[in-house]
Parts: C-alpha cells; sequence; structure tokens
C-alpha cells in the first residue's frame, strides 16, 4: 500500500500537526518509504496467532477504587502557558 | 583531580567509603572535566552544579556519619527523558519548551535514595527517537571517539629521539586521529557519550528499540537495557509504552550490576512493575560460565555486514567457549520481521502517547485562529521531523480501514517473535550472543542516512528483537575495528535473569580489556 498527497495530508489533520505543501509532498516519499519497508510483514503466515497484548504474562495489578492524591491544583498548571485561577486557558471553544 | 573521573563507581565507592576521598571532591572533578568538554561534545543539555554541590555535600556527611547508600556521592548524568523535580525535562524536545515537573520519577528518586548525586540532564534524540542523536532539538552529541589511521614512517637516521617510537630498523608507527566528527549512536547519545568521555560516572538511559545498547557498543561503554517490567516507568516520557525500558550505561560490567540494582524496583505507580524482588547483580559478577549454552543465532548473519563484525562475533564465541560455555547452533526464524514490525508497533504508540502535546497544559503554544488552529500549530513547530514522521506513520497505521492490515498483523508477527526466543530458551538455551550493531560509529549527518529513513532505522536490527519480545539484554564493548573504533557484543537472557547477562559480559569483558578514546577535546 502506498500514500498519496491528500492522504498525507488528511493524516497530518488527524494527527493535528500543519503542513505545508513543500512538507506534505516531503512526507509523501518517507512515508512511502516505509510502509514498503514494513511491506514484507504480509508474507508472514500468522493463521491461529493471537496478537500480543502483554509482552509479559502478567495479571492485572488492582487497587482499591479511593481517593489517594490530591489537593495539587496549582501542580497541575504550573506548566501550563496560560492559566486562570487554576483552569487552563484555551481559545473560545463554544460560540 | 581529573584522575577521579576516570574511577569507576566499585573504585569511587570503596574510596568514598574509605574517605580516601570526598563526594565533594569527585563532584567538583566531573563538574570541571563537564566546563570544557561540553562545549566540544554537547552531551549535557544543563548542567545542576549548584543542586549536584548540595547533594555532595548530604552524601559526605552521610558518609562521616557511615550512613553511606548503595550509591552515596557517585556523580551521574540523567537523561532528559527522566522527569527530575523542578530540573529541565524535556526529552530534548521543543514542544515541552520549559517543562520543570512538580514530580521525581521512580527511577531518579531510587537512585537519590541511595545517595547518588546528580551532574544534570543528557542530551538525547527528541522523543527517544533516533539511532544517532541527531534529532535532538539541541544539536547533535559528539562521540569522544574518532577514527584513526596506523602508518609506518621511515625515520632518516640521522633523526632521532623526538617521542616516536624508534625501531631498530628506523621506522616507527603513527597513529593519527581523523578530524571527523562521529554520532554516538542514540537515542541514548548523551548517555553514552558523557560516560565514555568521563562526564559522570555512570548514566540513566533507556531503551526503546535499541537506545541503550547501541550507544554503548558505539562508545566502548556497557548498556543493558533490563526486562521489561523491571524499571518502573513511572516519570520517564513515554515514547512506546509497550516497549520502553529504563537502564544504566557504565564504564564496566561491574558498574552496569551496580548502577541497575539501584534502578529497578517493584513499583506500585507503574501497573507493568513486576512483583519480582530485585536480586543483587554485582555478585552473579565472577562466577563460572562452564556449563552454560551459548545459543548463536544464525539469521543474526546479515549481508553487508563488516568483517570486523563477523570476525568479533567469532572472537566472542571463542573467548566463551574457552570459558567452558557449550555453543549452540540455534534458529530464530522471524528475526528479519522484527524491525518491520517495530516500525508500525512502536509508532502507533508514540503517535497515541504524544497526543498529549496540545499546547494547553505544558510546553510550547503557538498562538491559532481557534483551537484546532493552535493545536496544529504548536505540534508543527514544537515537534522536529523524525517525530512527525512517527507520529504520521502511527496514525496512519492505527486509522480507519488501516488497523487490521498494519497494526494487528504487525502485534501478531510480535507473537511469532516472542515465541522464537521462548523455544530456544525451553530447549535449554541459557543465553544468546549476537553482534550488538551492524556497523561502527559513522559520520555526523551521514549522507546515506539522511535521504533513506529506514537506513537509520537498521541500526537496530540485532537490538529490536529484545524490545518487541520483552526480553533483557546488555551491550559490552568486545574489540576495536580496523579504525580504532569500539564494537559491542550483545548477550540476551530470559526474562528477568539479568544475572546471567551480567556473568558472561563479565567473562567478554575480562577477555577483551576495556577500551577509552583517546583525548582530543
Amino acid at each position: 500500500m502506498s500514500v498519496d498527497l491528500q492522504t498525507v495530508k488528511r493524516v497530518a489533520h488527524l494527527a493535528r500537526i500543519a503542513v505545508s505543501e513543500e512538507d506534505a509532498q516531503r512526507m509523501t516519499g518517507e512515508l512511502n518509504a516505509i510502509l514498503g519497508f514494513v511491506e514484507q510483514l504480509n508474507e508472514v503466515d500468522v493463521t491461529g496467532v493471537e496478537p500480543m497484548t502483554s509482552v509479559t504474562p502478567m495479571e492485572m495489578k488492582k487497587r482499591q477504587d479511593a481517593v489517594t492524591d490530591g489537593n495539587k491544583a496549582a501542580d497541575i498548571v504550573a506548566n501550563a502557558p496560560a492559566t486562570d485561577e487554576n483552569f487552563f486557558l484555551v481559545p473560545k471553544v463554544v460560540e | 583531580m581529573s584522575d577521579l573521573t576516570h574511577l569507576t563507581i566499585s573504585e569511587a565507592r570503596a574510596k568514598l567509603r574509605g574517605k580516601e576521598i570526598s563526594a565533594a571532591e569527585i563532584t567538583e572533578a566531573y563538574l570541571s572535566a563537564i566546563d570544557s568538554a561540553n562545549p566540544v561534545l554537547n552531551a549535557y543539555v544543563t548542567v545542576t552544579a549548584d543542586k549536584a554541590r548540595d547533594m555532595a555535600q548530604a552524601s559526605d556527611a552521610r558518609l562521616a556519619k557511615g550512613e553511606g547508600g548503595a550509591l552515596e556521592g557517585i556523580p551521574l548524568g540523567i537523561k532528559d527523558l527522566f522527569a527530575t523535580e523542578g530540573i529541565h525535562t524535556q526529552a530534548c524536545s521543543h514542544v515541552l519548551d520549559g517543562f520543570k515537573p512538580r514530580y521525581e520519577s521512580t527511577v531518579t528518586t531510587n537512585l537519590w535514595a541511595d545517595g547518588a548525586v546528580m551532574l544534570g540532564k543528557l542530551n538525547m534524540d527528541e522523543f527517544a527517537m533516533g539511532s544517532s542523536n541527531e534529532t535532538s532539538y539541541y544539536g547533535p552529541v559528539i562521540n569522544p571517539w574518532r577514527r584513526s589511521r596506523v602508518d609506518t614512517v621511515v625515520m632518516p637516521t640521522t633523526h632521532q629521539g623526538d617521542g616516536g617510537f624508534v625501531s631498530a630498523g628506523g621506522t616507527r608507527t603513527a597513529r593519527t586521529l581523523d578530524n571527523a566528527q562521529l554520532v554516538p549512536g542514540g537515542s541514548s547519545g548523551g548517555s553514552a557519550s558523557s560516560v565514555a568521555a568521563f562526564l559522570c560516572a555512570g548514566a540513566t538511559a533507556t531503551d526503546t528499540g535499541g537506545s541503550i545498547r547501541q550507544p554503548a557498543a558505539l562508545t566502548g561503554t556497557v548498556g543493558i537495557k533490563p526486562t521489561y517490567g523491571r524499571c518502573s516507568r513511572w516519570g520517564i516520557v513515554a515514547f512506546a509504552s509497550s516497549l520502553d525500558q529504563a537502564g544504566p550505561i557504565a564504564r564496566d560490567v561491574r558498574d552496569a550490576a551496580i548502577l541497575l540494582k539501584s534502578m529497578a524496583s517493584v513499583d506500585p505507580k507503574d501497573t507493568t512493575s513486576v512483583d519480582l524482588p530485585v536480586p543483587d547483580y554485582e555478585a552473579a559478577i565472577g562466577k563460572p560460565i562452564k556449563g552454560m549454552k551459548v545459543g548463536i543465532p544464525k539469521e543474526y548473519r546479515v549481508d553487508g555486514m563488516p568483517e570486523d563484525i563477523e570476525a568479533l562475533w567469532q572472537q566472542g564465541i571463542a573467548w566463551l567457549k574457552d570459558a567452558g560455555a557449550e555453543i549452540v547452533d540455534i534458529s530464530l526464524p522471524h528475526t528479519k520481521y522484527a524491525l518491520p514490525a517495530y516500525y508500525i508497533v512502536a509508532p502507533a504508540e508514540a503517535s497515541s502517547n504524544l497526543a498529549r502535546y496540545d499546547g494547553v497544559r505544558y510546553g510550547l503554544r503557538v498562538p491559532g485562529k481557534d483551537i484546532i488552529d493552535m493545536y496544529e500549530k504548536t505540534r508543527a513547530a514544537g515537534f522536529g521531523r523524525e517525530v512527525k514522521r512517527r507520529i504520521m506513520i502511527g496514525t496512519y497505521v492505527l486509522s480507519a480501514g488501516y488497523y487490521d492490515a498494519y497494526y494487528l498483523q504487525a502485534q501478531k508477527v510480535r507473537t511469532l517473535i516472542k515465541r522464537d526466543f521462548e523455544n530456544v530458551f525451553a530447549a535449554g538455551v541459557d543465553v544468546i550472543l549476537t553482534p550488538a550493531t551492524p556497523s561502527a560509529a559513522f559520520g555526523i549527518a551521514d549522507e546515506d542516512m539522511a535521504s533513506d529513513p529506514v537506513k537509520m532505522y537498521l541500526n537496530d536490527i540485532f537490538t529490536v528483537t529484545v524490545n518487541m519480545a520483552g526480553l533483557p539484554g546488555i551491550s559490552v564493548p568486545a574489540g576495536l575495528d580496523g579504525k580504532g573504533l569500539p564494537l559491542g557484543l550483545q548477550l540476551i537472557g530470559r526474562p528477568f535473569d539479568e544475572e546471567t547477562l551480567f556473568q558472561t559480559a563479565h567473562v567478554i569483558e575480562q577477555a577483551a580489556g576495556r577500551f577509552q578514546p583517546e583525548k582530543w577535546w
């Protein structure tokens, strides 16, 4: 499978990365080189093979459903580019 | 003073405990070495001199009371991927501009609890994506190793005694260092370069596809990626969560064992942290390997592999045989599919993990006309080319209609790769010996690799299988190539059997000796 310029632009938008026409052209070539490389996986017979979901067999750890942390609002917003009274500020999203 | 930087961790530990040296002295020695070397090697992105001095002072106080921890007073470098409270933590990306976490990673918390001293944060490929440390926002790291040429010079008989090695026949050999700058490998290039150049006693690193073992091999240092689940991933910037593991890069096998013992722990904050006590890895060093079964996988003999690497591999086999190991030929039939499967699984997980960098909660924000425009502009400006490439691949292979063809297929192939190893271990093989990399260190801005991303990816051909199967792997320096550059051998072990890796790597180290670059920086 290979990608065309339109697909690259669509994927860039899905990934929320602005791309210029020139970026998209370059990426088309690079992505096709990588997709060409991974193509060889199709020759592997995977009949009856389960996809890997956990690299080491281990039981999912569970903990009490209880509050163990909190009162850290100032820490949480400390690195944000724009905040107001412990809220993150973003451009208007609701008209 | 500069001699102090040449002590291994075990040597420094003995001198610190014996009060022959102080933590303050060894810390100053490293800070001064960094001061003069870093403008050239670019291994550190931040030096925390004040913090280092404070920590060293506290260490000296504990040592005076006889209360020193396992790493008391040992100065370490920390890869920029580990969250360090109040200190530069950006995964060497522009998108995390100015980020100073309000928390400390579990691995570094463990190191400080054992008394280690932090010298600063180490350069790396952006988000650990790269094999040459050239994708860092902070510029490439330079390998302290350079190629050298050995010339035989005929001496005029009247001219002697100028300091050269004059032989009976009137000739001498001169070793000339080439000026070309080489990469230290990646992504833990800053870790490897700083350890090799004596800018820290040891360093933390991480390995998703070879990012500890490949740079260790390219710089003549020892690097171990432990079994998935051995070191907590909590507080480590995530790249590909099912593959990422932390581990140390050190100057010798014993130092790597000492560091891993402190880094590893059982951590309730990481659900994939395994509930197994951390063994005393150092105790495994020096145990005989007589009767141990060492597997040699035929699939690792790849086309176009330099003769030097094949010779090194044969030498490694001979050393282990001499030490009493039984050498057996084995087959890992799905080896060639590990790298293509990795280039689906790792970007898929990365595209999801890196979705969090949106200009809202931390790091860079580039304003836009609406929120989507702000996201897109922030991410376009914040991520470098390689990171964008991988996010794009990941987004594509996970997108509607392609998930089964790519991601599901890759995860099935991954099951087969793991099964190959399980079969070999079930047949009684204790450890597998392979080359660590397909070549020695290459030049900065290598044109071949720059023009084709897949060529760069091939650096990880021998290491990536280990991540795909979640196994432990160690890279140990085993010799120099014809141009005087270090080469490494890799040992792969059973899950959570790091002890056998240290034990066997030590045998190779004893036979090969240790390697250090000629100082030019």
